[in-house]
């Protein structure tokens, strides 16, 4: 979906969150000079078309007790990962899982999932978990602790069409 | 960001109702928060101050669109370096420096230096992991995402 100068406005305007009023898409529309009609069309069209993928509330999982996560890897046949990733995906614990491509030698791996819990033990736990569902079409499997955050930005996006 | 665990008084039984329920989505309508609030058997006005306050205590991080950055325009790319332990704060330095990382974590790991490269078009990503290979003399393996699968990530509050 190609989205216009106003999308980007309405995307700038909400990147931090909606107002918390019982009318939130009104309050955006008065800030932008749009109509809540207008608001309300395009946050649709861009959920329906995947730009949004949702409207809710974002858990800060560290503040409830999700302090633990790893990044897991696995060498998952080719042939089959993408019939399993979607139930590795789909896994509660899981917040993020992709299939990306090895790089041989150095790196069989070619599905990751970031486990999260509240203790590392509990990741570990998890970790077994998913070892079990991907059964004998996984040929091996690692995870990766972050030791050190060395920089987080916010997504840069800018004004341009 | 807040980073460490609440206490566990901090949220009520409603906090966490209202913390499972809101994390699925609300309809895209004028009045986003009414029907979630029937849901809950709260008034409206309360369910709005709950969100709030959860947000002013870090329980949240935000509520609103989640939007997918890819889908927008954009490229993004998961790259990795080993990196030799006596030059790692120098190399840091090096890759922090370019605008087009947007994070970068150290990694228990060989390969011990993870970052996300973010640019506005899929050619920037190359560019700047060659600049990076140029700056550090290292290897920037670089991984792509071929497919997404995520999608039941829920915090049980």
């Amino acid at each position: 979906m190609s989205i216009d100068a106003t999308d980007r406005r309405i995307i700038a305007a909400t990147s931090c969150g909606l107002p918390l009023v019982s009318a939130p898409y009104a309050e955006v529309a008065g800030w932008l000079g749009l109509t809540e009609g207008e608001v309300l069309d395009r946050v649709g069209a861009m959920q329906a078309s995947g730009v949004i993928r949702r409207v809710a509330l974002a858990p800060n999982h560290y503040a409830l007790g999700m302090t633990a996560n790893g990044m897991s890897v696995w060498d998952v046949d080719d042939a089959i990962v993408d019939d399993l990733g979607p139930q590795i995906g789909a896994l509660d614990f899981v917040s993020h899982c992709y299939r990306r491509p090895r790089a041989l030698p150095d790196w069989p791996y070619n599905l990751f999932a970031m486990l999260h819990g509240t203790t590392r033990d509990e990741v570990e736990e998890k970790r077994t978990k998913v070892a079990a569902l991907l059964g004998p079409a996984c040929r091996g499997h690692d995870i990766l602790y972050s030791t050190r955050i060395l920089k987080k930005t916010g997504m840069r996006l800018t004004g341009k069409g | 960001m807040r980073r460490a665990a609440l206490p566990p008084d901090a949220l009520d039984a409603t906090d966490r109702a209202v913390l499972n329920a809101l994390q699925d989505g609300l309809p895209v309508t004028a009045r986003p928060f009414a029907e979630a609030a029937r849901q809950l058997a709260l008034p409206e006005s309360e369910l709005i101050e709950r969100v709030a306050r959860l947000r002013e205590i870090g329980a949240i991080t935000r509520f609103g669109p989640f939007y997918d950055a890819e889908a927008m325009g954009g490229a993004f790319c998961l790259c990795a370096m080993e990196v030799p332990a006596d030059r790692f704060d120098a190399v840091v330095t090096l890759v922090n420096a370019l605008p087009e990382v947007a994070h970068n974590y150290e990694r228990a790991h060989r390969l011990n230096m993870w970052f996300v490269l973010a640019c506005e078009k899929p050619e920037g990503i190359a560019k700047a992991a060659k600049r990076i290979e140029g700056a550090t003399g290292l290897t920037v393996l670089r991984f792509p995402k071929e497919n997404e699968f995520f999608i039941g990530f829920r915090v049980k509050a």
